[in-house]
Formats: C-alpha cells, sequence, structure tokens
C-alpha cells in the first residue's frame, strides 16, 4: 500500500506522457501503435529493473551499456546466419551476462573497489574487448530464429513484450520474497543489516548478478531489433540508471520499488518519444537525461557522504 | 523526496514540450545544424533546410557531369580506369625494383574501410616487385596519422600512400611528405596539389544525386520523401545530402523529413517507424549510406506497410533484402575498389609510367537491371559488392565468404 502510495508522482507524469503522444500521433490508441510502443521500450524497462536490483542495494552498474554491445556483437560473431547455432549462443549470452554480473559483484565486495569504479572498469574492459575481436566493425549475421524475440510477433502480441511480462513478473516476486528484502535492508543500513545477519556481500553479488542478466536478455531484444551494430549499448547504462531515479528509487539505495523503476522506464521511453514526435533533435535526449539525474542526486545527496563514513 | 523528484521532472518536461510547441511544426523536423527555423526554397513543397556550408557549385556540376563520360582504360577492370585523366609525367621517381611501399591509413574503423583494406592487401599480394609493405593505422585519430606519416617517411620508403583521416588537418603533414618521397592520396582528399596523384571515385555530389534522381523518377509528384543522415559535420557526407537536396528542391516531392541515425540501425529504425506513424504513408526513403538500409526497410515491414522506393549502398546485406524482397530501389556506391588504385599507382609512378593528376574512378550505381550481377549470396552481411576483389587471390575466404 505504501509503495503505491509513493508511486503515485511517476504514474500521474506517465499517464500524462501518454496522453499528449496520443494527441499528437492518434495511431499510439490503437492496439498495434501501442503493442508497437512496448516492443520499443522493453529492452530498457528490463535493463531498469536489473539495474533497480544494484541501485537499491546501494550500488552503480554501469557496464550494463557494454554488455548489451558484446552480446549483440558475439551473437553475430557466432551465430554467422546459421540457424542451428541459435539457441547454444542465446544459452551462451545468458552465461556470459552472468558471469559478468557475477565478476562485478565479487570485484566490489570482495576486493572493496566502490562499484562505480568496478562497472566503470568493466564497461571500458567490455568495449575495448569488443573492438578488438572485431578489428574495428561487427561481422557475421543474425539468425532470424534469434531475431524473432525482438522482431516478430506471437500471434498479436510482440515476443518482446512477452519476455517483458515474464521479467517484470519475475522482478517483482524476487523482490517480495525475502532475497528482496534483504536487498533493500543491505542498501538501507549496511551494518545493521550486517548484524542482523544478512549476508551483506552475498545478497549484493547476487544483485549484480541479476542485473547482467537483465543487460543478456537486453541485449537480445536489441539485437533483434534491430540487427548488428556496434552502438547499439551506447548510453543504455544512463538511461537506465535515469529511469530508476525517475521511478523514486533513492541513489544510495534502501528505498523504492521495481515496479517504480519500470514505471520510470516506460516514463523515459514515453518521453523520448514525444521528443521525436516534436521533432526535437536526438542530443536533447541526452540533455533531458541529465537534468534528471542531476536533479535527482542534487535531492538524496544527503544521503551519499553518510553512507561512506558508515562503512567500515 | 520522491514526490519532489517526479514534481522536477513533470516541470521540465512541460518546459521541454513547451519549447517544442515555440519551434518548427512538427512535420518539418531539419536537423542540420545551420539551418534555420524556416526557410522556404523558392521550389514546391520540399522543407530542406538551408544549403550545407559544405557545398561547392563548381564540384557539383563537374561531379555530375562525370557520371556520363566514357572513362579510360580496361572496362572489366574499373579500378585502372580514369575519367577525363590529365596524365604527369614520373619519370624523375624511376627507380628499380623491390619496392618499399608505405601506407598511412586513417582507420580499420567501419565495414567499408576494412573491406578495403583487405581488398589493398591482397593487391599488394599479387605484386612480386614490392619487397616491403609498411602500413600504420591511425585509429580515426588526426594526431596519430600525423605523427604515423612523420614516422613513414623517415623509414625509406619508395612512396607514401595517404588515406587522409580528415581533410584540413592533415593537409601539412602531407605538404611536409611530399618534397621527401612521392606520395599518393586516395579516398579523402587534402588541400595541396604536391602529392603526384589523388585517387578517388567521382564523389558525393554524384552519389548523393544518384539517389535524389532515382526517387524524382519513382515516386509520384507530391509524395513523401525521408531523408536519412547519419552525422552533420562530415564533408564527405554533407557532400550527399547537399546534392540531393538540390535535387529534392528542384522537384515536386514533399521532403518531410531530415533526420540524424549516427549510423545505428535501432534509431534509424525507430525514426522511420515514428514516421511511418505520423504520416500513414513514406513513399521514399533517402539515406547517405547504406548500413542502415535493411534497418529503414524492416520498419516498413514491421509495420505491416509496403516498402516504398529506397536509396540503399552496394553493402551485401541491402543488396539481399533488394532481391528477395523485390524491392523498388538503387544503390549509389562508394566503390571500395579505390583501394586497389593506389598500390597500381604507386607501382606505375616507381616505374616512371604517367599517372592521372586527379585520377577519378568511375563510380557505378547498382539498378534493378545490373543487381544480380552484383549479388554474391555468399558473401558475409557488410561486404561491400564493388570491392573489386573477385579475382584477387583467396577470394572470398578472406573476405568472410564461404
Amino acid at each position: 500500500m505504501r509503495a503505491l502510495r509513493s508511486m503515485g508522482p511517476i504514474l500521474a507524469v506517465l499517464a500524462v506522457l501518454l496522453v499528449l503522444i496520443a494527441l499528437v500521433n492518434p495511431f499510439f490508441l490503437e492496439p498495434a501503435g501501442f503493442l508497437a510502443f512496448l516492443k520499443r521500450a522493453a529492452p530498457l524497462v528490463i535493463l531498469a529493473a536489473g539495474q533497480y536490483f544494484v541501485i537499491v542495494s546501494g550500488e552503480f552498474d554501469l557496464s550494463v551499456g557494454s554488455l548489451v554491445t558484446v552480446q549483440v556483437v558475439v551473437a553475430a560473431r557466432l551465430i554467422d546466419g546459421q540457424e542451428e547455432a541459435t539457441w547454444p549462443v542465446l544459452a551462451l549470452l545468458i552465461v556470459i551476462g552472468l558471469l559478468v554480473g557475477l565478476a562485478n559483484g565479487v570485484i566490489t565486495t570482495g576486493l572493496r573497489v566502490p562499484s562505480f569504479i568496478t562497472t566503470l572498469g568493466m564497461m571500458l574492459v567490455l568495449s575495448g574487448a569488443v573492438f578488438l575481436w572485431t578489428g574495428g566493425a561487427p561481422r557475421g549475421a543474425l539468425s532470424e530464429t534469434f531475431r524473432m524475440f525482438g522482431r516478430r510477433d506471437l500471434g498479436p502480441v510482440p515476443w518482446s513484450v512477452l519476455v517483458l511480462l515474464a521479467a517484470g513478473t519475475a522482478a517483482i516476486l524476487l523482490m517480495r520474497s525475502d532475497f528482496g528484502k534483504r536487498l533493500i535492508a543491505t542498501g538501507d543500513n549496511e551494518r545493521a543489516a550486517g548484524l542482523s545477519g544478512v549476508r551483506v556481500d552475498r545478497t549484493r553479488i547476487a544483485a549484480f548478478v541479476v542485473s547482467g542478466l537483465a543487460a543478456a536478455v537486453a541485449g537480445i531484444l536489441l539485437g533483434g531489433f534491430a540487427g548488428v551494430s556496434a552502438q547499439v549499448g551506447q548510453g543504455l547504462e544512463f538511461q537506465a540508471i535515469t529511469a530508476v531515479v525517475l521511478g523514486g528509487v533513492a541513489l544510495g539505495g534502501g528505498r523504492g520499488s521495481v515496479v517504480a523503476a519500470m514505471a520510470g522506464a516506460f516514463t523515459l521511453e514515453a518521453l523520448f518519444t514525444l521528443l521525436n514526435l516534436y521533432g526535437i533533435s536526438g542530443a536533447l535526449e541526452f540533455a533531458v537525461q541529465g537534468v534528471i539525474i542531476i536533479a535527482a542526486v542534487a535531492a538524496s545527496s544527503v544521503r551519499l557522504p553518510f553512507r561512506r563514513a558508515l562503512r567500515v | 523526496m520522491n514526490r519532489s523528484i517526479t514534481a522536477l521532472v513533470a516541470g521540465v518536461s512541460a518546459m521541454l514540450l513547451a519549447a517544442g510547441c515555440a519551434s518548427d511544426k512538427p512535420a518539418t523536423s531539419s536537423a542540420a545544424p545551420e539551418s534555420s527555423a524556416a526557410a522556404p526554397s523558392t521550389a514546391a513543397s520540399s522543407n530542406t533546410g538551408e544549403q550545407s556550408k559544405f557545398f561547392v557549385q563548381a564540384d557539383y556540376d563537374a561531379q555530375l557531369a562525370m557520371r556520363s563520360q566514357e572513362a579510360e582504360g580496361p572496362a572489366d577492370k574499373p579500378w585502372e580506369q580514369a575519367i577525363a585523366p590529365e596524365m604527369v609525367d614520373t619519370a624523375k621517381y624511376k627507380k628499380d625494383g623491390p619496392y618499399n611501399l608505405c601506407f598511412s591509413n586513417a582507420a580499420v574503423n567501419n565495414p567499408w574501410r576494412q573491406v578495403g583494406w583487405k581488398t589493398m592487401q591482397a593487391e599488394v599480394a599479387l605484386h612480386k616487385e614490392i619487397g616491403k609493405f609498411t602500413a600504420l593505422d591511425a585509429e580515426g585519430k588526426d594526431d596519430k596519422q600525423i605523427s604515423d606519416i612523420a614516422e613513414l617517411v623517415g623509414k625509406g620508403c619508395d612512396a607514401l600512400i595517404v588515406s587522409p583521416n580528415t581533410t584540413a588537418t592533415l593537409t601539412p603533414a602531407v605538404t611536409g611528405a611530399c618534397p621527401k618521397v612521392p606520395v599518393i592520396v586516395f579516398d579523402r582528399g587534402v588541400e595541396t596539389d604536391c602529392p603526384v596523384t589523388f585517387i578517388n571515385p567521382i564523389g558525393g555530389y554524384a552519389f548523393g544525386a544518384d539517389g535524389a534522381e532515382f526517387l524524382v523518377e519513382k515516386v509520384p509528384a507530391g509524395g513523401k520523401v525521408l531523408a536519412l543522415r547519419i552525422l552533420p559535420g562530415v564533408d564527405v557526407l554533407e557532400t550527399r545530402w547537399s546534392a540531393a537536396k538540390v535535387t529534392f528542391d528542384q522537384s515536386q516531392l514533399d521532403v518531410v523529413g531530415v533526420e540524424f541515425t549516427d549510423g545505428d540501425a535501432a534509431k534509424t529504425k525507430s525514426i522511420v517507424s515514428d514516421y511511418i506513424q505520423r504520416h500513414g504513408k513514406i513513399d521514399g526513403v533517402w539515406m547517405d549510406a547504406g548500413a542502415t538500409a535493411v534497418a529503414a526497410v524492416e520498419a516498413f515491414e514491421d509495420a505491416g506497410v509496403p516498402v516504398p522506393a529506397v536509396v540503399g549502398e552496394d553493402q551485401q546485406d541491402f543488396l539481399q533484402k533488394w532481391k528477395s524482397g523485390g524491392l523498388t530501389a538503387i544503390a549509389p556506391t562508394y566503390p571500395t575498389y579505390q583501394w586497389r588504385t593506389p598500390i597500381i599507382a604507386a607501382l606505375k609512378i616507381l616505374k616512371g609510367e604517367e599517372v592521372p593528376k586527379t585520377w577519378k574512378l568511375p563510380q557505378p550505381k547498382i539498378t534493378s537491371e545490373n543487381l544480380d550481377t552484383y549479388l554474391q549470396p555468399n558473401m558475409p552481411p557488410l561486404h561491400y559488392a564493388l570491392c573489386g576483389c573477385e579475382d584477387l587471390p583467396d577470394f572470398p575466404a578472406a573476405w568472410g565468404g564461404k
């Protein structure tokens, strides 16, 4: 109940934006138009859900954008247009996402490196590795089966919407479970959580693994939607963080719901769609995101310095 | 705190939307940086904004005329042909082999350059008289290329081939190299004519005009055309758009949008989908390069509407799509076979043979008539059909084909 009440503002903003989009573009009100919007928003919503887990536990994951690019480029290279290779490669992509998340988590908790730095370094390592492997431009091709998830429909409903529903439900159930409560406790007050028996390090690592998994799924959807591209993941980590922050999740952790984070992602996507429909330049998208992040950090800036001091 | 953030965002969004309402009408987005809010052209209903700063009328006229000129040289080897060449004497550079050739490469950071580079290396392998071939990759950085050129000049090269990263910034480096070693420049030019020869195909104006004229031919008057550009301010891309703009301004077509895609397939697809939704029907798509052409076509497919007339390029994935979809399309090209010519030119110079001062290579366009001759289904999707590499050793495996 309290969670729903705190979500009131973001849902109101989302509703207003959707109405505005419908005014400019009446096609939006038709099922096909609305489903197209959901299809486009799905990767960001999933990414935001993954990012939520990390942020609510008090950390950051800046590596998801590069991870998405790696997923798409690796998939194209390994599949190389052959349909039979699709399922093994899909499995491999999930494993890569999990491993990168695990690495992020272990380095942050085990080596005590601030997650901002860990994931920033991981972001650079991933994009450098991709560049090295492809010699600058991606090669190969994705198979039709692979692209089905990002591009095609199952009956009237796009596959990506189904994946979105599945991922969203999984995220909500996960947060409702004991794990979710432990996660929020870790983010809220790490010391108190640790003293109450929460395995703080393990919980955090799990959060990073979830984020990596979300990036893998988002990569599969994005690769399917648009095909092979070396820029597919560019800026996605900031979009995900902006979405989570927009949903009212405090940077520094401990508060906010995953539904709000996903609503934030929908709102951000709606905002971009509206800007697009008005023909406002794409460069403004970055400015908008910057304003939102700065406002959020300014509003919650009191927490961050104190948290560092408490870390013993 | 939660509420204040969302209130702030709502306020910011409202401000931005208000700003949107105050600027151009939605249907006429003109994203070129130097264009004013409303630049009414004297012609029909096109809304293409102001002409590019890079536009040079004389070059435009020359390139468009060159398209119909007959090239001299072997018809089956377009990379050895030259259009209206004015030869220069190279007797003073004559020396005996084996030769030490050097190459300063701007970058290999896009598929076009990767195909070209592979093609150039295969050309080198053909000539036994090349004893040593040293190549440095500037990774797309001007300052690195400047130091690469300085380094190569000191390495005792018999000839230096340069593919400049940008025109103005690399000019001093090339000017400094010319007195020391015969220099061959290709692809992008420099602002000096001290190199022995400058090799490139007809150019961007012809590229842009080929595509635009095709749309004028295929799209009925009043039809809606969407123009997609990669990014502003790049000379080779600006010339393409400026030529297309001239053609569109003189036509009866309605250019409903000029959008920048950053060369990103997902962004291209989203932009095209938005335009389809906004206007209901788009009758033609003009693009300044073909890497995202397939994404644009897919946007129409996904929206369930027939694919209109499309301008692409000679990437295999676009040619494949064209064939299998029975599309109405044209592919202007900026041929990768131009990467073979500098090696040939270097050898000619070192053997004292004449070369054209400005070596203009033919720039074919792929139409529905000749599509089958260029389409090679076993090549990778980002392979360029006009690589001129079919007769080179190790084709198709070295280019990723099966």
